[in-house]
Protein backbone atom coordinates (compact mmCIF):
# COMPACT_ATOMS: atom_id res chain seq x y z
CA UNK A 1 0.00 0.00 0.00
CA UNK A 2 1.28 3.36 -0.80
CA UNK A 3 -0.72 6.64 0.18
CA UNK A 4 -0.75 9.99 0.82
CA UNK A 5 -3.21 11.21 2.90
CA UNK A 6 -4.00 14.95 3.75
CA UNK A 7 -6.04 14.28 6.96
CA UNK A 8 -4.08 12.91 10.25
CA UNK A 9 -3.80 8.84 10.55
CA UNK A 10 -3.43 6.76 13.48
CA UNK A 11 -0.05 4.89 13.42
CA UNK A 12 -1.33 1.91 16.01
CA UNK A 13 -4.34 1.32 13.66
CA UNK A 14 -2.23 1.34 10.87
CA UNK A 15 0.06 -1.41 12.39
CA UNK A 16 -3.02 -3.54 13.56
CA UNK A 17 -4.26 -3.56 9.91
CA UNK A 18 -1.03 -4.17 8.79
CA UNK A 19 -0.17 -7.33 10.61
CA UNK A 20 -3.44 -8.36 10.36
CA UNK A 21 -3.49 -12.29 8.96
CA UNK A 22 -0.11 -13.01 8.47
CA UNK A 23 0.70 -16.74 9.37
CA UNK A 24 4.16 -16.99 7.24
CA UNK A 25 5.21 -13.25 8.37
CA UNK A 26 7.53 -13.85 11.05
CA UNK A 27 8.12 -9.97 11.69
CA UNK A 28 7.14 -6.56 10.71
CA UNK A 29 8.86 -3.22 11.54
CA UNK A 30 7.63 0.43 11.68
CA UNK A 31 8.94 3.48 11.38
CA UNK A 32 6.82 6.31 12.43
CA UNK A 33 8.53 10.03 11.58
CA UNK A 34 6.60 12.75 13.93
CA UNK A 35 6.55 16.56 13.03
CA UNK A 36 9.35 18.50 15.53
CA UNK A 37 8.32 22.15 17.39
CA UNK A 38 12.06 22.50 16.87
CA UNK A 39 11.65 24.36 20.46
CA UNK A 40 9.28 26.70 18.98
CA UNK A 41 10.78 28.13 16.05
CA UNK A 42 8.42 25.31 14.09
CA UNK A 43 4.58 25.92 14.20
CA UNK A 44 3.48 24.30 11.09
CA UNK A 45 5.44 21.72 8.40
CA UNK A 46 4.20 22.13 5.00
CA UNK A 47 4.41 18.59 2.93
CA UNK A 48 4.15 19.49 -1.01
CA UNK A 49 3.83 16.32 -3.45
CA UNK A 50 3.41 16.13 -7.49
CA UNK A 51 0.44 13.65 -7.48
CA UNK A 52 0.90 10.64 -9.39
CA UNK A 53 4.43 11.28 -9.96
CA UNK A 54 5.23 10.89 -6.11
CA UNK A 55 3.07 7.78 -5.79
CA UNK A 56 4.80 6.07 -9.05
CA UNK A 57 8.17 7.02 -7.75
CA UNK A 58 7.58 5.78 -4.34
CA UNK A 59 6.55 2.67 -5.78
CA UNK A 60 9.51 2.44 -7.64
CA UNK A 61 11.79 2.28 -4.93
CA UNK A 62 9.13 -0.44 -2.36
CA UNK A 63 9.46 -3.08 -5.48
CA UNK A 64 12.84 -2.40 -5.06
CA UNK A 65 12.99 -2.96 -1.60
CA UNK A 66 10.62 -5.95 -2.34
CA UNK A 67 13.38 -7.60 -4.02
CA UNK A 68 16.35 -6.82 -2.40
CA UNK A 69 15.07 -7.72 1.05
CA UNK A 70 12.52 -10.47 0.14
CA UNK A 71 9.43 -8.71 1.81
CA UNK A 72 6.12 -10.44 1.84
CA UNK A 73 4.65 -6.65 1.75
CA UNK A 74 4.93 -2.72 2.56
CA UNK A 75 2.99 -0.06 3.67
CA UNK A 76 4.35 3.59 3.14
CA UNK A 77 1.58 6.39 4.08
CA UNK A 78 2.72 10.09 3.77
CA UNK A 79 1.00 13.17 5.12
CA UNK A 80 1.09 15.79 2.51
CA UNK A 81 -0.21 19.62 3.38
CA UNK A 82 -0.13 21.32 6.56
CA UNK A 83 1.52 19.13 9.62
CA UNK A 84 1.03 20.48 13.42
CA UNK A 85 4.14 19.50 15.76
CA UNK A 86 3.49 16.57 17.11
CA UNK A 87 1.06 14.97 14.63
CA UNK A 88 2.65 11.97 12.71
CA UNK A 89 3.92 12.76 8.66
CA UNK A 90 5.35 9.32 7.23
CA UNK A 91 4.57 5.91 8.37
CA UNK A 92 6.65 2.64 6.98
CA UNK A 93 5.80 -0.84 7.92
CA UNK A 94 7.91 -4.07 6.29
CA UNK A 95 6.86 -7.52 6.71
CA UNK A 96 8.86 -10.23 6.36
CA UNK A 97 10.11 -13.92 7.09
CA UNK A 98 12.81 -12.91 9.66
CA UNK A 99 12.93 -9.67 11.63
CA UNK A 100 16.65 -8.51 10.33
CA UNK A 101 15.22 -8.38 6.77
CA UNK A 102 12.36 -6.15 8.23
CA UNK A 103 13.99 -3.70 10.14
CA UNK A 104 16.48 -3.12 7.26
CA UNK A 105 13.88 -2.93 4.31
CA UNK A 106 12.38 -0.42 6.65
CA UNK A 107 15.46 1.91 7.29
CA UNK A 108 16.39 1.35 3.65
CA UNK A 109 12.69 2.81 2.78
CA UNK A 110 13.05 5.94 4.99
CA UNK A 111 16.72 7.10 3.73
CA UNK A 112 14.82 6.90 0.42
CA UNK A 113 12.14 8.77 1.56
CA UNK A 114 14.13 11.53 3.37
CA UNK A 115 16.90 12.43 0.40
CA UNK A 116 14.79 11.29 -2.82
CA UNK A 117 11.14 10.40 -2.89
CA UNK A 118 9.60 13.76 -4.54
CA UNK A 119 8.55 15.79 -1.17
CA UNK A 120 9.26 19.32 -0.91
CA UNK A 121 9.08 20.70 2.87
CA UNK A 122 8.43 23.88 4.17
CA UNK A 123 8.76 24.69 8.13
CA UNK A 124 6.51 28.05 8.90
CA UNK A 125 7.03 29.27 11.94
CA UNK A 126 7.28 33.03 14.28
CA UNK A 127 10.98 34.08 11.72
CA UNK A 128 9.18 33.30 8.84
CA UNK A 129 9.23 30.19 6.94
CA UNK A 130 12.25 28.21 5.06
CA UNK A 131 12.62 25.58 2.27
CA UNK A 132 14.04 22.14 3.83
CA UNK A 133 16.26 20.16 1.59
CA UNK A 134 18.12 17.02 2.01
CA UNK A 135 21.23 17.40 5.09
CA UNK A 136 24.68 15.96 4.11
CA UNK A 137 23.91 13.49 6.96
CA UNK A 138 20.52 12.57 4.65
CA UNK A 139 22.30 11.98 1.84
CA UNK A 140 25.29 10.03 3.46
CA UNK A 141 22.30 7.85 5.26
CA UNK A 142 20.84 7.21 1.65
CA UNK A 143 24.46 6.25 0.32
CA UNK A 144 24.61 3.31 3.01
CA UNK A 145 22.55 1.19 0.72
CA UNK A 146 24.47 2.29 -2.45
CA UNK B 1 1.43 24.42 -25.49
CA UNK B 2 3.53 22.54 -22.84
CA UNK B 3 2.48 22.74 -19.60
CA UNK B 4 4.96 24.26 -16.97
CA UNK B 5 4.57 23.24 -13.21
CA UNK B 6 7.21 24.74 -10.37
CA UNK B 7 7.67 22.71 -7.31
CA UNK B 8 9.00 23.61 -3.84
CA UNK B 9 10.96 26.87 -3.93
CA UNK B 10 10.84 26.97 -7.13
CA UNK B 11 7.11 28.35 -7.32
CA UNK B 12 7.90 31.04 -4.11
CA UNK B 13 10.50 32.22 -6.15
CA UNK B 14 8.13 32.72 -9.84
CA UNK B 15 5.34 33.56 -7.77
CA UNK B 16 3.41 30.56 -10.15
CA UNK B 17 2.87 27.13 -9.79
CA UNK B 18 1.43 26.14 -13.38
CA UNK B 19 1.62 27.84 -16.70
CA UNK B 20 1.00 27.08 -20.46
CA UNK B 21 4.15 27.96 -22.43
CA UNK B 22 4.65 27.37 -26.05
CA UNK B 23 8.19 25.57 -26.35
CA UNK B 24 9.20 23.13 -29.04
CA UNK B 25 11.74 21.72 -26.99
CA UNK B 26 13.51 22.08 -23.44
CA UNK B 27 16.01 23.98 -24.42
CA UNK B 28 13.71 26.49 -25.92
CA UNK B 29 10.83 26.32 -22.76
CA UNK B 30 14.48 27.42 -20.46
CA UNK B 31 14.75 30.39 -22.75
CA UNK B 32 11.65 31.40 -22.87
CA UNK B 33 11.45 31.26 -18.95
CA UNK B 34 14.86 32.69 -18.67
CA UNK B 35 13.80 35.43 -21.03
CA UNK B 36 10.56 36.49 -18.71
CA UNK B 37 12.63 36.11 -15.02
CA UNK B 38 16.39 35.54 -15.07
CA UNK B 39 16.49 34.37 -11.56
CA UNK B 40 14.20 31.67 -11.86
CA UNK B 41 16.17 29.99 -15.40
CA UNK B 42 19.08 30.28 -13.22
CA UNK B 43 17.61 28.54 -9.84
CA UNK B 44 16.07 25.83 -12.33
CA UNK B 45 19.95 25.18 -13.35
CA UNK B 46 20.64 24.79 -9.84
CA UNK B 47 22.64 21.72 -8.04
CA UNK B 48 20.56 18.80 -7.68
CA UNK B 49 17.76 20.62 -9.84
CA UNK B 50 15.90 17.66 -11.88
CA UNK B 51 13.24 17.88 -14.58
CA UNK B 52 10.45 15.65 -15.07
CA UNK B 53 8.76 15.38 -18.44
CA UNK B 54 5.64 13.56 -18.75
CA UNK B 55 6.47 11.97 -14.98
CA UNK B 56 9.35 10.77 -16.01
CA UNK B 57 13.11 12.42 -15.02
CA UNK B 58 14.97 13.07 -18.31
CA UNK B 59 18.79 14.44 -18.57
CA UNK B 60 19.51 17.09 -21.16
CA UNK B 61 17.88 18.77 -23.63
CA UNK B 62 14.86 16.95 -25.81
CA UNK B 63 11.78 17.89 -27.67
CA UNK B 64 8.40 18.46 -26.11
CA UNK B 65 4.97 17.54 -27.64
CA UNK B 66 2.29 19.48 -27.72
CA UNK B 67 0.24 18.18 -24.48
CA UNK B 68 3.88 17.46 -22.83
CA UNK B 69 3.99 18.37 -19.10
CA UNK B 70 7.08 19.85 -17.54
CA UNK B 71 8.30 19.72 -14.14
CA UNK B 72 11.38 21.15 -12.28
CA UNK B 73 11.81 19.97 -9.20
CA UNK B 74 13.78 21.53 -6.43
CA UNK B 75 15.77 18.95 -4.05
CA UNK B 76 13.58 16.41 -2.90
CA UNK B 77 13.06 15.31 0.56
CA UNK B 78 10.28 14.01 2.51
CA UNK B 79 9.74 12.03 6.00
Amino acid sequence: MIRLTEAPFDPGALLNEFSQGRTETGAVATFTGIARAEKGSTTVLELEAYPGFTEAEIGRIAEQARRRFGLHDFAILHRIGKIAPGEAIVFVATAAGHRRAAFEACDFLMDYLKSKAPFWKKEHGPDGERWVEPTAQDLADRDRWN
Amino acid sequence: MARVLLFGRFRDLAGWREREIAAGSLSDLRALLAAGDAELAEALEGKGVQVAVDQAIVKGDMALSASAEVAFLPPMSGG
